[in-house]
This record gives structure tokens, sequence and C-alpha cells, in this order.
């Protein structure tokens, strides 16, 4: 059957994948909370299957980042600039990677809250969390962005998600702000490598926040085209 | 003319012959690109492509295709030149319609993007030119015609453009994108049926008996616009929305409705691609039968009808025998191009080529619609283009030219060897 070139003019679009790829980035990063949970609890079972899951939701996610970049050789002429869409998937790829690294400093270091931060850094895990979450319907606008060529409505729509998405992120910082304050209280108290490695717990669980945020201002650079 | 007695059968025969088999290639191959783009969008069924496409490949054919017919024929070559011996003209376009026959066989077969204009203007202009002489072209007609293949993608590139912006503008892009679908629809239609009528109207129809004139072409075109756009409203009220299709996408429901518009763009692709490509095939025919009847030049004389209706015939035979599983497949790799692109993508490719058509320009039709899929695409409105595919094919002209129009020289004096 000979080919058709009407047909060979249509790449594959590279949206549907991108928005996959942040789907099981979120999956993954949605047992940051049974982690942490697990920690507060001591529940080791919860732990290490919160460790697996962000570790297979980190390798299935790499696979489609290849796949994606594969996928997207240069020559295709798209509503969205080639860089821009291949920053938003490594800045997704970012998010996941950062819970693995958590995930496993956690198991690695078998680490453990102080009591009088336990409430909050859950609060604030979960926050970290739903920043994926916004970040993630952020990118499932993406096809409408697209039907409606990046233009009217639509584009002041997500405008106003990517708002709420900065402002969970700001949210988180103020969490962060706390949590510090509470071990700097404790400092004396604790092991010098556990004051350490907590402070260390909090800055790279704010970082999934920031990394969401990084992805909605990507995004927001794609609509200013 | 005693010695065109014996010969005169052979030739009809072979005028027929070669050019049933161009028509063939014409329904099974090309028009596949016509038709994919909605099948492929999921508007219509392969069936009801086939169905629309054999009506409205007709339809143009017959209808609107004598203007190019009449420029293959006659107008690449300047017919002064033939009129000491008319034979040339025969064996010429004999040779034309092989050369180009094969070359879209090779072509099709390798896979290679190429246009039957391009190889049926290569050809005829090559026998003419290496065969008869430089004279023997119309220099001024092949310029015209080389330019507007440049400029049908452009404009139809610009038209789609225009059209896609408006289509934002009035349903996309507002608050309640599925009332004006509904609302603005049947003003899309209106204004191909329109100004696909009126193109036809105004130069086609003397030869099926009608004749218009004084302003009864717009009162007929503006009625039968409206009785489009009443019939496209009727079909969308019909529609069955899916509600849980809109929240995963929130258009799913808007694009439903081009779908059902993009029925009437298609067949209007169907048209536009019979009035316009009917010729490669039936152009060089008529010539032959001309010549080889008459055994003078008849400059003045119009394209016989039924062999416009042969051409038709052809292509519609080309359709239902091959053309379909070419629509399939296409059909199956389109998935990318919705309902609301693809519509506005066919409905200027089908405003330009019956315009090339009215105007008696052979352009391709791929290459239009190429233009018009990119004008979309600068809109911001197709999730991915493949560059190279539109780099390709805007060069395989380039080759598809000589190509042409060295397999005519050859068939030219392979002919006036065996004949002469």
């Amino acid at each position: 059957m000979p080919k058709n070139h009407i047909a060979g003019l249509f790449g594959k679009s590279p949206i549907r994948p991108l928005q996959e790829h942040m789907y099981c980035v979120y999956k993954g990063i949605k047992y940051l909370i049974v982690l942490v949970e697990g920690m507060n609890t001591s529940d080791e079972e919860d732990i290490k299957a919160a460790h697996q899951a962000i570790v297979e939701a980190e390798h299935i996610a790499d696979t489609m980042k290849k796949d994606l970049r594969h996928n997207l050789p240069r020559g295709f002429f798209m509503p969205v600039d080639r860089r821009d869409l291949l920053d938003v998937l490594w800045m997704q790829d970012q998010i996941i990677n950062q819970a693995k690294d958590i995930a496993g400093m956690v198991v690695g270091r078998n680490m453990r809250l102080p009591e009088s931060m336990r409430e909050t850094f859950l609060e604030y895990t979960k926050r970290c969390v739903a920043a994926v979450k916004q970040a993630l319907e952020v990118i499932n606008e993406l096809d409408e962005l697209v039907e409606t060529g990046f233009r009217g409505m639509e584009v002041e729509h997500v405008e106003d998600m990517l708002k709420e998405l900065g402002r969970i992120e700001h949210e988180t910082d103020d969490y962060q702000v706390v949590l510090r304050n509470t071990l700097f209280g404790l400092e004396d108290s604790m092991r010098a490598t556990d004051v350490m490695f907590t402070y260390r717990l909090i800055e790279w669980t704010g970082r999934v926040a920031d990394d969401a945020q990084r992805v909605g201002s990507r995004l927001q650079l794609m609509l200013a085209r | 003319m005693e010695f065109l007695s014996d010969t005169t059968g052979i030739y009809l025969l072979l005028a027929a012959v070669f050019g049933i088999f161009m028509a063939w290639g014409i329904g099974a191959n090309d028009v596949a690109n016509a038709m994919a783009t909605s099948v492929g969008s999921k508007a219509i069924t392969i069936r009801q492509a086939l169905v629309l496409a054999a009506i409205f490949e007709f339809a143009g054919a017959y209808l609107a295709g004598g203007q190019v017919t009449e420029t293959i024929r006659k107008g690449l070559v300047d017919m002064q030149a033939f009129s000491a011996n008319p034979m040339l003209l025969v064996w010429g376009m004999l040779a034309s319609l092989l050369a180009a026959g094969l070359w879209l066989l090779i072509a099709t077969q390798r896979g290679w993007p190429v246009s039957t204009t391009h190889s049926i203007v290569g050809a005829v202009v090559g026998f003419a030119a290496v065969g008869v002489g430089m004279d023997a072209v119309n220099w001024e007609t092949v310029a015209t015609t080389a330019t507007s293949w440049v400029f049908s993608p452009i404009i139809s590139g610009f038209v789609a453009f225009m059209i896609f912006m408006s289509i934002q503008k009035l349903v996309l892009d507002t608050r309640t994108p599925l009332q004006n679908a509904i609302k603005y629809g049947p003003f899309y239609l209106f204004m191909v049926g329109f100004v696909l009528s009126l193109l036809t109207v105004k130069k086609g129809l003397k030869h099926v008996g009608l004749h218009f004139d004084g302003g009864m072409e717009f009162v007929l075109s503006i009625a039968i616009g409206a009785v489009i756009a009443v019939l496209g409203r009727i079909l969308i009220g019909r529609v069955k929305l899916d509600m849980a299709a809109d929240k995963r996408f929130h258009y799913a429901s808007v694009e439903r409705i081009f779908a059902v518009l993009m029925v009437f763009t298609a067949s209007s692709m169907a048209f536009a691609h019979g009035s316009n490509d009917v010729a490669n095939a039936v152009g060089p025919m008529a010539a032959v039968i001309d010549v080889a009847k008459s055994g003078v030049m008849a400059a003045q004389a119009n394209v016989p009808s039924w062999v416009l209706l042969v051409g038709a015939i052809g292509i519609v035979i080309g359709l239902a025998t091959f053309g379909y599983r070419v629509i399939a497949t296409v059909g199956h790799d389109i998935t990318e191009l919705t309902p609301s692109r693809g519509f506005s993508a066919e409905i200027s490719t089908a405003m330009t080529v019956v315009l090339a058509s009215y105007t008696g320009i052979p352009v391709s039709t791929t290459h239009t619609l190429v233009g018009a899929v990119l004008g979309v695409g600068f809109a911001r409105g197709i999730a991915a283009i493949d560059l190279r595919v539109v780099g390709g094919i805007f060069m395989s002209w380039v080759v598809t030219l000589p190509a042409g129009a060295l397999l005519s020289v050859l068939f030219f004096y392979l002919l006036r060897g065996i004949f002469l």
C-alpha cells in the first residue's frame, strides 16, 4: 500500500503523552503522603510500600520521557515551541525524581520526625502534593488550549489555574518557615546528623512544590508567545 | 484525409484506454487525499466517503471540469505549430497520457508524493518542446500555470488561516461554543455553497443545456447556498450530544457539530477535485479525439461533454476498485486533525481549487490542501505538523516536471516511429 502524504503531514501530537507523563508523576507523588504518615506512625510497611510505589512511578515516567523525546524530532511545526515542551517534560520529571530522592533518604536513614513537627509536616506534604495536582490539572488543559489555538477564554481560565498554583506554592513556603523555626528550637535536643537531614527533608519536600510551580511558569511562557 | 481512416479507430481506442487508465489512477489514489481528512476526523465513514466522492467527483468533473480540460487540451501548446501536421498532436497527447500514467504508477509504488497535475503538464510541455519545437509550447500559459502552483497553496493557506481564526473568534473562544457552533456553522456552509455554485454556474453549465445571465446566476447561487445551509442546520439538529465526553474534553460536543458540517466540506472537496483533476485525463483524450476524427486542428471546438463523462466515470471506477482502500488506510492515519480544523482546511481548499478550475488553471488539489493545513497550523491550531513531509511534497514537483517530460518525449518518438 502506498504511503500517503497528507497522512504523513500530521505528526503524533506530543500533548497527550506529556499529560500522561504528568499523570504518572502525580500518581507517584501522592505516595509522599503515605510515606510521611508511615513515618509519623512508625509503620515500616507503609514506608516501604510508599518508597516502592514512588520508585516504580519514577521508572515508568522515565520510560515515557524517553519515548516522547524520541517521537519529537526536529522539523515539527507545533503550536508550542519544541524547546518549551521538552523543558516542561524535564521539569515534570524533576518532580518525581525529587520524590524518589526523598523516599530513598527516608528509607535509607530510617528517618523519623520529632514529635512536635509531625502534624505540620504532614500538612506541608499534603500542600506540596496539592501543588503537583494543580500542575497536573494545568497540563490537562493543554489539549483545550490547542483546540482554541491558545487564545481567548481558555487562556484566561488557565491563567486563573496558574494563579491558584502560585498560591498553593506560596502556602508551602509559609509551612516551610514554620517547620524550620520549630526544628531550630529542637536543634539542641537532637543528634546533629538528624538535624541536618531533617532540614534537608524539609527543603527537598519544598522542592516538589517549587518544581510543580516551575512547570506552571513554563506553561505561562508558552501562553505568552 | 484518406490515411486517417485505417488508423482513426486505433487512435480513438488508444485515447480512450490511456485516458481511462489515467482517470482510474486519479480516482484510485488522488481522491483519497481529498476524502481522507474527513474520514480521519471521524466525520464520515469510509462507505459514506465513497458515495459522496463518487457523486461529487462526477458532478465536479461534469459541471465544472471544462475549463481546465481546455487548458490541458490546447492551452499549454500553441495550436498553430501543429496545423501543418496534426498527427504530431495526436502522438504527443497519447504519449503524455502514457508518460504521466506510468510516472504516477512508479511514484505511487515508491511512495513519492507526486501530483497528477504536475505529471501531465510536464508531459505535455515535454513532448511539445522537445518533439516538435520550443515554439510549439505556449510558454505564457505554462508560466501562469507554474506560478499558480506556488500561489494556490499560499492562497488556500491564507484563506484557511482566516477561516480558522474566524471560527475561533465566533465559536471556540466564546462562553457558549456549542450554541455558537450551531448558530454560525450554517453560515460557513452558505459561503461554500454560494462560492462553488457561482463559479460553476458562471462558466460551466452551457454544455448541459443550462444558461444563466443577467444576475440570475447570483440568485441561483444564493438559493443553492441557502438550501445547503438549511440542510446543514437540520443535520446539526439531529446530532446526539455526549455530555460525558465533554467532561474529559470540553470541546467534544463542539467538534461533533463540526464533524457533521464536514460532510458538506468533504463533498465540496470532491467537487473541487473533480472539477480540476479530471482534466488531467480528459484533456489529452479530447485533443486526440478531435484531431483523429476530423483530421484538422479544431481550435474552436468545445470539449464534447461525453468525454468529460468518460473521465468522470473513470475516476469513479478507480475510486470503487482501489480508492476506498487508500481512503481507509489514510483515514486511519490522520487522527490529529479534529473536525474544526479539517472543516477550515477543506473549505479553503475547495474554494481555491474551484476558483482555479473557473479560470482554467490546472492546480494540484493535494498541494492546495497541504497549504490549507499549514494555514491552520499557523493559527496554532494543530498539535504537530511534520515540516519535512511538507518539504518533500513541495520538492516533488521539481522532479516530476522533467520526469514527466522525459517519459513523454520517449513515448512520442516511439509512437511516431510506429505510426509514421
